[in-house]
């Protein structure tokens, strides 16, 4: 049945989930190869939690199932907890080192676990931890950080490094497409070591 | 011929070109409203294209360019469909010429609905034909085919893509725009076109001669489809199609139900080679009671007997779980897991700098012990900050407002009620609540955009939906014209001013308007607008809480003082609420 790589992207409305997983499509295209993906639109959108199924050669449904997912990108450490079930037992994560707290939690004074504390419980095989804000601003700008974490899971997707680079070039903003290259080169350093 | 990665909705709105579309029209509303949005903004095919006011009146236009000869296109959400179910129903009687497509989008799950209903119900009681996909290729072959369709017939065709057909992407395969253009002729023939008694029940006649015929041209197309395997099977349409060839075991047989009526002499041929039907499909059991039907002594096994779930959507997982119940699968391919506990919900929230929640708080401090009837859009959100008591339809914010008002409840009752909303069904509540003599203060929260959906343009934003100069409509004029004696509009980002008016309307009786106007936050800034963002003084800081009690996602609170973020987009609610004066603009002390 997993005849699929599968990919789920998890973050907070907002920081740019659907870009990067419409790369890993354009990236697909390039390399002609069938993709089937599921997104989250509309209100849910608002600053809520969102999720982005991808799965490379997907000939079935767009939905990874739980438990199966080759590699998680998260973009928050708390979403890499909400959504850690999804991941198979030698899968991979790749997760952004920062963590907006929600809102709610602050109104309703709730218990927000610590950056150790979500390591830890995020378990085996050891997340590969990226400090993708810090990447991004060097790279040009904040807003690449989308682009950073995946130049890091460049190392463990079925995708040439050149068809990624090449659908970053073709779906960012034409004006930031030098920041975003360089931020995807810069992740993808950042990324060597982390147990390919 | 291309393949390019998309959008189901991209893709359906491109099989439209291809299929020579000449008139569209909608009302936005999530899972369908992309549709509409890719059409208006493409170069590649120039046509009449609006978004309406609302349902009933987007059926309706498109209905008029269909029956001159156009090739048509309506667009909605499912609940949509309930606006427009009015004319749907006798539309099925009169018919089109031009091929017209009625595409109503079904949300399982209600990931962004008030309910799960299932438009296929809807195309089996006007007695139309529907298309039901099951991949995002299928999507827009569907359409591409369906206005030909709806020609060949005589009959609006219904189409229902799910969620996940309209917001999943995947690689399509894409003709060529059409380059064929029809201009509309309104042939008169009462006979048709005027429902009077004697018209009307020829015509219901003749809709239901072509049943049969179509039933059986649906199967001869291909729509719908089986391939016998073995002793058991399973019947599965739209998308769980593909969750269902997933994991079906290989001497499992397959019926794939892509439209419907469903032919009962074909199905009922499909079924009795088996001793046992598993059927699975999302929404309401519509095949499952057709299988019924024609099963004799094969068992049936869904949604009626415990199988499948009547509520929610469907997943790959949940289709394996009810072939492993059937008895079909003995083992669970999938491993089980257990989601992370302790992990703070993150649902979603009114923008940092949003009218709405500024709105809102000046609302519940002069509105203290009210009842809060709402509506539907982003201010929904607004439960999180108490101020949403009641949400049903759209519209529904005044009308349940001055019901309540009649029952005898002494507390005050404050709607609210967004810009479009009440374009769409608000304004004849406000009238009958005029008329009627209800005693109600209405908020229109007037952000000059359909912003939930993905801020489409409506007539209080001054451009079409192809951004052609539109006159920007006055709802104080509108509200005015209704016979509401007390009509302000105020700046929501004003909090004197707004707490002022509020005050003053509280004390009025009958139907009173407050009008809260300031652009939606996105579009401000899309549009240049820069405000200097706010700052937290930590010294001055007492760490009260008040302004994390306004629910802004800019603010955050830490070792006892408030701090705020780079999402600060400078609307200042925060700094005028701020007891002690600790929160400034920045640059500022």
């Amino acid at each position: 049945m997993n005849e699929s790589f599968d990919v789920l992207i998890v973050g907070v409305g907002g920081q740019g989930t659907i870009l990067a997983s419409n790369v890993l499509g354009e990236a697909c295209l390039i390399e002609d190869r069938h993709v089937m993906s599921a997104e989250t639109h509309g209100m849910a959108q608002r600053g809520g939690s969102v999720e982005s199924h991808v799965r490379i050669d997907g000939i079935y449904g767009p939905l990874i199932s739980p438990g199966t997912a080759d590699l998680i990108i998260a973009f928050d450490m708390l979403e890499a907890l909400r959504y850690r079930h999804f991941l198979k037992e030698d899968g991979k994560m790749i997760v952004n080192s920062a963590v907006v707290i929600p809102t709610s939690a602050f109104q309703k004074d709730l218990p927000v676990p610590s950056h150790e504390e979500i390591l830890e419980r995020l378990g085996t095989p050891a997340p590969c931890v990226i400090d993708a804000a810090g990447i991004a601003v060097e790279a040009g700008s904040i807003l690449a950080q989308n682009i950073v974490m995946l130049g890091a899971a460049s190392h463990f997707l079925p995708l040439a490094s050149d068809s990624l680079t090449s659908a970053v070039r073709s779906l960012v903003p034409p004006k930031t497409v030098e920041i975003n290259v360089r931020a995807f080169d810069m992740g993808r350093d950042a990324a060597r070591g982390c147990g390919t | 011929m291309v393949t390019r990665y998309m959008l189901g909705n991209e893709a359906i709105a491109h099989a439209c070109l291809e299929a020579n579309i000449d008139f569209a029209s909608g009302y936005p509303g999530t899972p369908s409203s992309e549709v509409i949005d890719v059409l208006r903004t493409q170069k590649e095919r120039p046509f009449y294209l609006e978004w309406s006011v609302n349902e009933k009146v987007a059926y309706e236009n498109a209905l008029a360019a269909a029956w001159c000869g156009q090739r048509s296109l309506v667009t909605m959400k499912h609940v949509g469909l309930n606006v427009a179910a009015d004319p749907l129903m006798t539309s099925a009687y009169t018919g089109v010429t031009g091929g017209f497509v009625v595409m109503s989008a079904d949300d399982p799950f209600a990931h962004s609905s008030q309910n799960e209903q299932d438009s296929r119900c809807y195309a089996r009681f006007a007695r139309i034909p529907c298309l039901d996909p099951s991949t995002i290729q299928e999507a827009h072959d569907m359409i591409r085919d369906g206005f030909a369709l709806s020609e060949e017939f005589g009959l609006p065709v219904l189409f229902r893509p799910t969620t996940r057909i309209c917001h999943s992407k995947s690689d399509v395969v894409l003709g060529n725009p059409g380059t064929e253009h029809r201009r509309g002729v309104f042939t008169k023939n009462p006979a048709q076109y005027v429902v009077i008694p004697a018209h009307t029940r020829v015509l219901h006649k003749k809709l239901n001669e072509k049943q049969p015929v179509i039933a059986r041209r649906l199967v001869d197309l291909g729509y719908n489809r089986g391939w016998v395997k073995g002793k058991t099977a399973v019947i599965a349409s739209g998308i769980a199609i593909s969750y269902v060839e997933e994991t079906i075991p290989g001497d499992v047989s397959l019926a794939k139900i892509g439209a419907y009526p469903i032919d009962e002499e074909w199905l009922g041929d499909f079924v009795r080679q088996h001793d046992t039907v598993v059927v699975i499909e999302e929404g309401a059991p519509v095949i499952e009671e057709i299988v019924r039907q024609v099963a004799g002594t094969v068992t049936v096994l869904g949604k009626k007997n415990g199988y499948a779930p009547l509520e929610g959507e469907l997943s790959p997982r949940v289709c394996e779980a009810i072939m492993e119940k059937a008895g079909l699968l003995t083992f669970s391919p999938y491993p089980s897991t257990a989601m992370a506990e302790g992990v703070p919900p993150r649902p979603p929230i009114l923008c940092a700098g949003c009218m709405h929640r500024a709105a809102f708080y000046a609302m519940k401090k002069v509105y203290r012990d009210a009842v809060y009837p709402s509506d539907i859009g982003c201010y929904t959100l607004g439960i999180q900050l108490g101020t949403v008591d009641t949400t049903i339809c759209m519209g529904a914010s005044i009308t349940v407002a001055s019901g309540i008002s009649h029952s005898g409840e002494e507390r005050d009752i404050i709607c609210s009620i967004g810009d479009s909303t009440f374009l769409h069904t608000g304004i004849p509540g406000l009238l009958n609540a005029v008329y009627n003599g209800a005693d109600i203060t209405v908020m229109i929260l007037d952000n000059r955009i359909t912003a939930m959906t993905g801020h489409q343009p409506n007539p209080t934003t001054g451009c079409t939906a192809c951004g052609s100069p539109a006159p920007q409509v006055s709802l104080e004029a509108i509200c005015r014209s209704c016979g509401v004696p007390f009509v302000e509009t105020i700046d929501p980002f004003d909090l004197t001013g707004t707490l002022e008016v509020l005050k003053e309307a509280k004390q009025r009786k009958g139907v009173r308007v407050v009008i809260a106007k300031q652009p939606c936050v996105i579009t401000a800034r899309r549009a240049g607008v820069r405000r200097k963002r706010y700052a937290v003084d930590t010294e001055a800081c007492t760490g009260c809480r008040a302004c994390v009690r306004y629910g802004c996602p800019a603010i955050e609170f830490s070792e006892e003082k408030a701090s705020i973020t780079d999402l600060c987009s400078g609307c200042s609610v925060c700094a005028q609420i701020c007891p002690v004066g600790a929160i400034r603009m920045e640059g500022r002390t």
